[in-house]
């Protein structure tokens, strides 16, 4: 009998640590929240399960995903970077500054894709730039990447709001426009963008030995050292590919808004934390997987969404956010307790 | 500052006191001082320097709040949603039921305590790490706030309330009045007591302790989980003093007046060289830290610089700060002392 138990306890475990290491990142508490949450809004909110809901959902879901994807890539070696929404918000106003300049409404076809394409190139160097930049600062000061950040979100958000006076710059060309709208059978491009960055961004941090020394220097960044890796040359690497997604954010921010100003998305910022760490990520780094934040991020937008279709105030959904992240890390501190409430009771009588 | 260190030559304490971000600090407060005097006439005269203590009164007094929970190792993002909180509570209970002062603003500062206390508790009991528990925490106050308030401001405090308290007023020769009021003397007042406290009282030695090597501080004997509520609970406290003081200063209650000076008073307190690992940290640092952001923005006011400006200032101060502190306290290390105690307080 007592055999039997034990053979059905490690076959138990055996399943579920199975079921962990499985697709979305061993993350089946968050998958049983996310069904549950789909279904409990089906039944309760009459429109929720239809193809419009899932089609605003795949336009509203790409800019705070690559927005936390730029935050998760540093938060993995146990930084931060708080600079994501200054740079995404720089870039868009540059790209939107080319365009609106070079472009005027007789310019030809052939022209306008140029300038376009300029713009482009244009707001990638300056991702580019800004990442490179962070990155050094952070790799050869060794200050906190909390402080370097915030200097550097602070600076690039003051340059942006002087040049601008705070004012938005419209006048995205029509083709840009239509591009960022366009959808493939039936699915919006900027959501086919953000899977393709999502792919690519988790075959980098797991597949590679950029991404591995990553999470090596997130859980000890002597002993990485000390492994033979330059860790500085791994940290500017992250910082740069961080901006370099705020560059794709940049781009979803001008085909969604149609203009770029330097406070758009600015509440976004700790959103994108509480994102990554509601998937898993933890926030010392070391640990975390795109899959996880990225079901993360679909459990929040699919919240918002049924509060909206409920016709509730989006303030009630940030707090209610705030509340799951609270009750999911409460769960993770509980399982260990009620583990160990529920074990004597059953191995008690044998 | 350092007590019990003997300096054993004057030549030590000057290399000492090098490595000091309070002693750097000071120096760049100095230049930027003597710039701004030179260049902008009213600078240095009484009545700016006065407006000036009063307008950062608020900030300071979060920044010594924060101060603690730094030291102690932990981070707080919530604190001026704490405040903007205990601030619209106490203004409904005075404008709506009416209640008199002193009930008013105990539930004020009650308010702010338990939202503090509710932080450790996430923080000490549930394990979440301290900067994502405030986030939450933050996101979760805040947002409630907007969602009952409606975003609604409270116009219609009472009179002993937004009436200016004035301690001691000066009339100087162009004829300024110059006033010392309730926000300028309630700063004086939080940092004596929080720079005692943490220097004198036992508890605030334990928070240094806790926030160098809390497993350390653990194993000699000191309660880790009271410490954190200690620390939380007070910069809530502090949050609501500052909170009820900013409707004092503007006469009415904005819910989210003081939404997202969060960042600025946590660069202002690192800026004066309190550690975000925690240990490390005065409260004349932290002091400091605040006055450089405040005569920076004073400053380039004066001079009739653009305000949009400002924030480019601030983000290469940040910078520059930071970068010169940590290289020149890592040019120091090679010839640290064992003897020498680390830098707290």
């Amino acid at each position: 009998m007592a055999d039997l138990t034990n053979n059905l306890n490690s076959g138990l475990s055996d399943l579920m640590s199975r079921l962990r290491s499985g697709m979305p990142g061993g993350h089946a508490g968050l998958m049983a929240l996310l069904t549950f949450l789909v279904l409990g809004f089906s039944v309760l909110v009459p429109n929720f399960a239809s193809v419009g809901t899932l089609q605003s959902f795949m336009y509203q879901l790409p800019l705070l995903g690559l927005l936390s994807l730029a935050m998760m890539a540093p938060l993995l070696t146990g930084g931060l970077n708080l600079a994501i929404i200054a740079t995404t918000n720089q870039s868009a106003l540059l790209m939107a500054f080319i365009m609106r300049t070079m472009i005027t409404p007789e310019s030809s076809a052939g022209t306008t894709g140029a300038v376009i394409l300029l713009a482009l190139v244009a707001g990638l160097a300056l991702c580019l730039l800004i990442g490179l930049a962070t990155g050094v600062l952070i790799a050869y000061t060794g200050v906190h990447p909390i402080l370097i950040t915030l200097g550097t979100k602070s600076l690039i958000d003051g340059i942006s709001i002087y040049l601008t006076r705070g004012m938005a710059l419209s006048g995205v060309p029509e083709a840009f426009a239509r591009t960022g709208a366009a959808t493939v059978i039936g699915i919006p491009l900027v959501f086919i963008l953000l899977v393709i960055l999502a792919v690519i961004v988790s075959i980098v941090l797991r597949r590679t030995p950029f991404g591995i020394a990553c999470a090596m220097i997130g859980s000890n960044i002597e002993a990485t050292r000390y492994s033979a890796i330059d860790t500085r040359r791994v940290l500017v690497g992250v910082y740069t590919m961080s901006s370099l997604i705020c560059f794709f954010a940049a781009l979803v921010m001008l085909a969604t808004f149609n203009s770029a100003s330097a406070d758009y998305a600015q509440s976004y910022l700790l959103v994108t934390i509480l994102a990554a760490v509601l998937g898993g990520i933890d926030p010392f780094g070391g640990f975390g997987t795109v899959g996880g934040l990225m079901l993360a991020l679909t459990i929040l937008q699919v919240i918002s969404s049924g509060f909206n279709q409920f016709g509730l105030s989006n303030y009630l959904t940030v707090a209610i956010w705030g509340g799951i992240l609270i009750f999911v890390a409460m769960a993770q501190t509980m399982r260990p307790y009620l583990a160990g409430l529920l074990r004597p009771r059953g191995d008690g009588p044998q | 500052m350092r007590d019990g260190v003997p300096s054993t030559s004057a030549q030590s304490a000057l290399t000492r006191l090098r490595r000091r971000p309070e002693a750097w600090l000071l120096v760049v407060i100095l230049i930027v001082g003597t710039i701004f005097s030179l260049t902008a006439r009213d600078f240095l005269s009484l009545p700016n320097i006065i407006d000036l203590l009063e307008t950062y009164s608020v900030q300071a007094i979060m920044a010594m709040g924060l101060f603690v929970v730094l030291v102690s190792g932990g981070i707080d993002i919530s604190f001026a949603a704490t405040a903007s909180v205990a601030q619209y509570c106490a203004a409904l209970l005075a404008s709506q039921l009416g209640l008199p002062a002193p009930l008013v603003i105990m539930s004020g500062l009650a308010v702010g305590a338990i939202l503090g206390c509710l932080n450790a508790l996430l923080i000490h009991y549930v394990r979440i790490t301290s900067i994502i528990a405030t986030i939450a925490m933050m996101s979760v106050s805040f947002s409630l706030l907007m969602y009952f308030s409606g975003g609604k401001s409270i116009y219609t405090l009472p009179d002993w309330w937004t009436d200016r308290i004035v301690f001691w007023q000066t009339e100087t020769e162009s004829g300024d009045l110059v006033r010392i009021t309730l926000p300028i003397v309630a700063m004086v007042v939080v940092t004596l007591f929080t720079w005692a406290w943490m220097i004198r009282s036992s508890a605030g030695r334990q928070l240094y302790a806790m926030g160098g090597n809390a497993e350390a501080a653990r194993r000699i004997g000191i309660d880790i989980g009271r410490l954190q509520f200690v620390a939380y609970g007070y910069l809530g406290l502090m949050a609501a003093i500052a909170g009820m003081l900013q409707a004092h200063r503007v006469g009415e209650s904005v819910p989210n007046a003081m939404y997202n000076t969060e960042l600025a008073v946590l660069s202002a307190a690192v800026l004066g060289g309190a550690s975000l690992t925690g240990g490390i940290g005065t409260v004349p640092g932290v002091l400091l830290g605040i006055v450089l952001l405040a005569i920076l923005q004073n400053g380039l006011n004066l001079l009739g610089v653009s305000s949009y400006f400002f924030q480019i200032v601030i983000g290469i101060t940040i910078l520059a700060s930071t970068s010169l502190t940590v290289i020149s306290s890592r040019r120091g290390r090679r010839h640290r002392i064992l003897a020498e105690a680390p830098a707290n307080g």
